[in-house]
């Protein structure tokens, strides 16, 4: 074992190496834009340069004398389109603006042109070469930006059900012997997965294929047939790699559409590869948020009072909001709790999901006022969670279904060295370096949604697996064979999995973490189905008991450790008793308390995810413990994390090598939130400016130079069947607040808007 | 577009004389701003064929002599340099990335152009430099990592680099090669202030290439102190190119030069007039680095430079102060 494929403990999966490791690694791999095309045309979109306002005319003379343009398609001349619907509203789409459908124009970045040519060059050359006239109205740009209107989230947004509260809040806190009030901000910032936005249609007469990036196959096939007008049996979107998500794929862009539209005039595929600037605004964002947290407790720490109150930016056209109170307000225990949730919307395109959506800024406020709450109250950060730790959320009383919140600070604290802080600030340094400890929590709703999957058997052992799930890095092939090779007992080498393709029976959206959850969840029943009819065919008189269908294995291996060799039935002999070649069994999963119409709409492309703190009689989520080393240079004011340390527990790890590399680069990306990543928008004409690599930062592995995740053993038989919560957003929480906090202790000034850059520092 | 090679020095008929034609050597930032369609150059001309004169690195002697053509990485990594040029070495380690480096030539590197994204981006359409006469979008736009040094009301673009810090400082000259042959100028006469024309930003004639960079003298005692917000492979929001001359204690010679917080290379000569035959101690450092900046202009997010940069210029003094050489 090493650092990177840990040592499996109680109720962890092997750290087997990665399914399509040597692919990845040796450029094999084929992503969407590599996807090759019978003589493609090539597609470059041109973008507005105002964020509000109309096209008064295009000149397109200089742009139609580029060699090898064949067409240029504006709202003048494109190919009609029916409307998309939000994902939230019965839809499928992440923006309900839909560009080229006239000439008005409500965001910065908004296509207004695609300039097909025969050669990307040539179509790049002739984009430049578009001229736009407008007619430019003064947009608004976001929080404070004349023109904005804020309303209440809940009656606006069927995303956002209920501000949750319990008690007398104002009593509470009236009462309280400590009160704190703070405020926080959060930037707006882009996902910038490494694949680029890339679209590649192609007709085959009626039959429409598409290669793109996407965490929702299903989501963008009924999608886009929904706007074609077709029959969604005729489109087939495939991608077996996923060069990143992040939630930016989670749900439809409009570019599809407009390509799949203009290749069908065309009569010719299609390939569209958007630049990284347009990524920006051709897709989704996380949207900028500001918090007000009241907290109210007694002298020994215990929490009488919490109230939450978030705003957050959203498009003209549509209501999108992350409305992370439903987590804030149920982490601890506390009687009075408080919440409100409002909109404001700008002139901006609308923003979607991003990695752990709510959980990212509403615990950067909770965890941040946790922090100074336990300043207050001259208490150690763990302890103040300790005493508020519960078993049962405050709002409804329902009990977690598991919580190892305190065992993950503890480990996390004993790795990091928490006891050899000295707690007062500005009190520890090296050399020309100020040092600050800091910590938080982290947590994420565990989630489930419908799946099926088919699972195909040979008699030598060879196994196929089929389900349109996702591989957008997480790891999703090797838990898959992984799950298949453990229930069938088959060995892992024989197990071939098939993902990215709606033409696959239907997975969930890589969102909300849900995927190996419900994905293996759905390969183990469709497994068990496949043992059930070769144990039938062997042993046809025996009546099995559910322990003996469950432990007994096929081929030379036992299905678990706790059933003996002896107890495996020879594939051989089954086969030949069923006097067939191969066995093939489909079937559809759907989690406890998922809706009556959730499987049909599975079929449809709705993800209909349960889980979280939306179930009936209990309460799922994920939990951690974040610890960070934060150095600011005395003279330079830099601020450099040189030590990050999460301890985790979710449920059962299929696989500790994949799943402590989610963690990994979850840490990372939270350090990266906490100091980095800000998309800055120019307030006076509503554009995003460094909306490029080189401006938007992310770390460099110069800035990462120590990342540990710890990965506790946790077993939770309430959840789903593979009894595994999601953690691929479970890391990048906590951090924001970690690295403030320990900020704050490093130089005893509290930051409470991110990023927090070199000239935030005053010491 | 035709790509031309370049194996003989500028001659009458080069090539390069051609209009605006663009010489390209690593290619790090000329194909970049070709493909966001801020750079249309009617012809490039290859000069990477020049023969091995043009990347020599050469030591030897009084003068360090370094070919145009030597590529960032190689320099850096010279022995002799690092010994007697830790500020070159530096200013060239803390560049760019290791990929960029090794592509990316000294002569490019000096010419290298602003990042303000008001300027790499064609969308906006006020840009002095980019469109004379169009206006600024930067000056009240978001402009954190802008300039307050140099700037004029008509372009508050910072220069990027970080090499030119160090040549400025060293007295460099330039070694230009046109069609007329070679010509030689003070490094600190390269590049132009934005003045009223942001669009000119150096000195150079066309057909011109700059062949070579000459620094006279040794300077073991020099530093390169750069802050930035990662800890590699990005710009600096200030920093401070430091060389001095100590004996027993007292100043008699010093070097300032700084980067990320001016619009051209910027050499600060009130900091070193102050410094020199003085003792050093922290207070004097912290008058020299005050006097740095008694001229610059802060903006909306970029005020803060001016703070950073005087405690950068104190900082790199006392560094190369009590650095061991």
């Amino acid at each position: 074992m090493t650092a990177a494929a840990p040592e499996p403990k109680a109720n962890m999966g092997r750290p087997v190496p990665r399914y399509d490791a040597v692919v990845k690694v040796t450029g094999r791999a084929t992503y969407g834009s590599d996807m090759p095309l019978d003589n493609p045309a090539y597609a470059f979109l041109v973008t507005s340069a105002i964020a509000r306002g109309r096209i008064d005319g295009f000149d397109l003379a200089g742009a139609n004398r580029v060699r090898g343009v064949i067409d240029i398609v504006t709202h003048e001349n494109a190919p009609k389109l029916k409307e998309s619907k939000l994902f939230s509203n019965g839809g499928y789409a992440g923006t309900t603006i839909q560009p080229l459908k006239s000439a008005d124009i409500s965001h910065d970045g908004e296509i207004i042109a695609v300039v097909i040519a025969e050669s990307y060059e040539a179509a790049r050359e002739a984009a430049n070469r578009v001229k736009v006239s407008y007619a430019a109205a003064t947009p608004s740009a976001t929080f404070d930006s004349p023109g904005t209107t804020t309303a209440a989230a809940k009656g606006q947004s069927s995303q956002f059900k209920e501000d949750p509260k319990v008690g007398d809040f104002a009593k509470g806190f009236n009462e309280a012997e400590v009160k704190l009030t703070a405020s926080y901000d959060t930037p707006t910032q882009h996902h910038n997965p490494m694949e680029l936005f890339s679209t590649s249609c192609a007709w085959m007469g009626d039959n429409l294929v598409i290669y793109e990036p996407s965490q929702y196959v299903y989501g963008l096939k009924n999608g886009v047939a929904e706007q074609l007008g077709i029959d969604a049996d005729k489109v087939r979107v495939v991608n077996p790699y996923v060069g990143g998500g992040f939630g930016s794929r989670g749900s439809m862009t409009p570019r599809t559409a407009i390509i799949a539209g203009i290749a069908k005039r065309l009569n010719r595929p299609i390939k569209l590869v958007p630049t990284r600037d347009q990524g920006f605004t051709i897709a989704t964002y996380r949207a900028e948020t500001r918090h007000e947290i009241k907290l109210g407790a007694s002298r020994d720490g215990k929490l009488v009072a919490l109230r939450h109150e978030g705003a957050e930016v959203s498009s003209r056209a549509d209501p999108y909001c992350v409305g992370g109170t439903k987590t804030t307000t149920r982490l601890y225990a506390c009687p009075n709790v408080d919440s409100l949730v409002s909109i404001v919307r700008a002139d901006r395109n609308t923003p979607g999901f991003m990695r752990s959506p709510p959980e990212v800024p509403y615990l950067f406020a909770l965890e941040s006022a946790m922090d100074e709450l336990a300043v207050k109250l001259n208490m150690d950060p763990v302890e103040l969670r300790r005493i508020n730790d519960t078993t049962n959320e405050p709002i409804g009383g329902k009990p977690y279904t598991s919580r190892s919140l305190m065992a993950c600070f503890d480990e996390a604290a004993k790795a990091f060295g928490w006891a050899q802080r000295s707690a007062a600030p500005k009190s520890m340094s090296d050399g020309d370096w100020l040092i600050g400890y800091g910590c938080a929590a982290t947590c994420y709703p565990t989630q489930m949604a419908p799946a099926a999957a088919r699972v195909r058997l040979q008699r030598d052992g060879r196994t196929r697996v089929e389900i349109a799930g996702h591989e957008i890095g997480t790891g999703a092939y090797t838990i898959l064979a992984q799950t298949a090779a453990e229930r069938l007992g088959v060995p892992l080498e024989k197990v071939a999995v098939f993902v990215g393709d709606s033409d696959l029976p239907p997975g969930p959206v890589a969102g909300g973490s849900n995927s190996t959850a419900s994905t293996c969840s759905a390969v183990m029943m469709v497994c068990d189905q496949v043992r059930q009819r070769l144990l039938k065919a062997v042993m046809p008189n025996k009546s099995l008991t559910d322990k003996a269908k469950e432990t007994i294995g096929l081929g030379q291996t036992p299905a678990t450790k706790a059933a003996k060799s002896s107890e495996a039935i020879d594939l051989e002999k089954a086969f030949d008793a069923l006097g067939t070649g191969l066995i093939e069994e489909y079937g559809e999963w759907k989690p406890e308390g998922a809706p009556m119409d959730s499987l049909r709409a599975m079929h449809a492309g709705h993800a209909r995810l349960v889980g979280g703190a939306s179930m009936k009689d209990k309460i799922a989520y994920a939990f951690g413990a974040e610890f960070v080393e934060v150095r600011i240079n005395r003279f330079t004011h830099e601020i450099r994390a040189p030590r990050l340390v999460g301890a985790f527990a979710a449920g059962r790890i299929m696989n500790p090598r994949t799943a402590r590399s989610q963690l990994m680069g979850g840490l990372i990306w939270g350090m990266s939130s906490a100091l980095l990543e800000a998309t800055e928008i120019d307030q006076r004409t509503a554009r995003y400016v460094n909306d490029n690599f080189a401006d938007y930062l992310v770390p460099v592995n110069a800035d990462v130079p120590g990342v540990e995740v710890i990965l506790l053993s946790e077993q939770d038989d309430h959840i789903n069947p593979a009894g595994a919560k999601g953690l691929g957003e479970l890391a990048n929480v906590g951090t924001n607040a970690a690295i403030c906090n320990a900020i704050y202790h490093a130089t005893g000034q509290r930051i409470r808007k991110l990023p927090v850059r070199l000239e935030n520092i005053e010491v | 577009m035709a790509v031309q090679a370049l194996s003989a020095a500028a001659t009458a008929n080069s090539p390069l004389t051609q209009a605006n034609a663009q010489p390209l050597a690593g290619g790090t930032t000329l194909i970049d701003l070709m493909k966001l369609d801020v750079m249309r150059p009617a012809a490039i001309v290859d000069i990477n064929p020049l023969d091995q004169r043009w990347s020599a690195i050469d030591p030897g002697g009084e003068n360090l002599r370094l070919g145009a053509l030597a590529k960032m990485s190689d320099v850096a990594a010279h022995d002799e340099i690092q010994r007697h040029y830790p500020v070159i070495a530096n200013s060239l380690k803390l560049a760019a990335s290791a990929q960029l480096r090794n592509m990316a030539t000294l002569g490019g590197n000096v010419m290298q152009r602003t990042r303000c994204s008001y300027f790499r981006d064609v969308s906006y359409r006020n840009c002095n430099k980019r469109s004379p006469g169009s206006g600024c979008a930067a000056m009240d736009g978001v402009n954190r990592m802008h300039a307050v040094l140099g700037t004029s009301d008509q372009c508050i673009a910072t220069y990027p680099g970080d090499f030119a810090q160090a040549l400025i400082a060293l007295d460099a000259t330039v070694e230009v090669t046109g069609r007329s042959g070679i010509r030689r100028l003070p490094f600190a006469e390269l590049h132009k202030a934005p003045g009223s024309t942001p669009e000119i930003e150096t000195t150079l004639q066309s057909g011109e290439l700059i062949s070579a960079f000459v620094i006279p003298g040794r300077w073991p005692r020099s530093v390169y102190l750069k802050a930035r917000d990662r800890q590699s492979y990005e710009f600096a929001l200030s920093s401070a190119a430091v060389a001095l001359d100590v004996q027993d204690g007292t100043i008699r010679d010093a070097r300032i030069a700084l980067g990320g917080v001016a619009t051209v290379p910027w050499r600060a000569r009130e900091t070193e007039a102050l410094l020199k035959g003085q003792k050093f101690d922290d207070g004097l450092a912290q008058r020299a680095a005050d006097a740095a900046f008694a001229d610059a202009k802060g903006r909306q997010h970029n005020s803060f430079k001016i703070a950073l940069g005087k405690r950068v210029v104190a900082r790199a003094l006392q560094q190369a102060v009590t650095m061991e050489i």
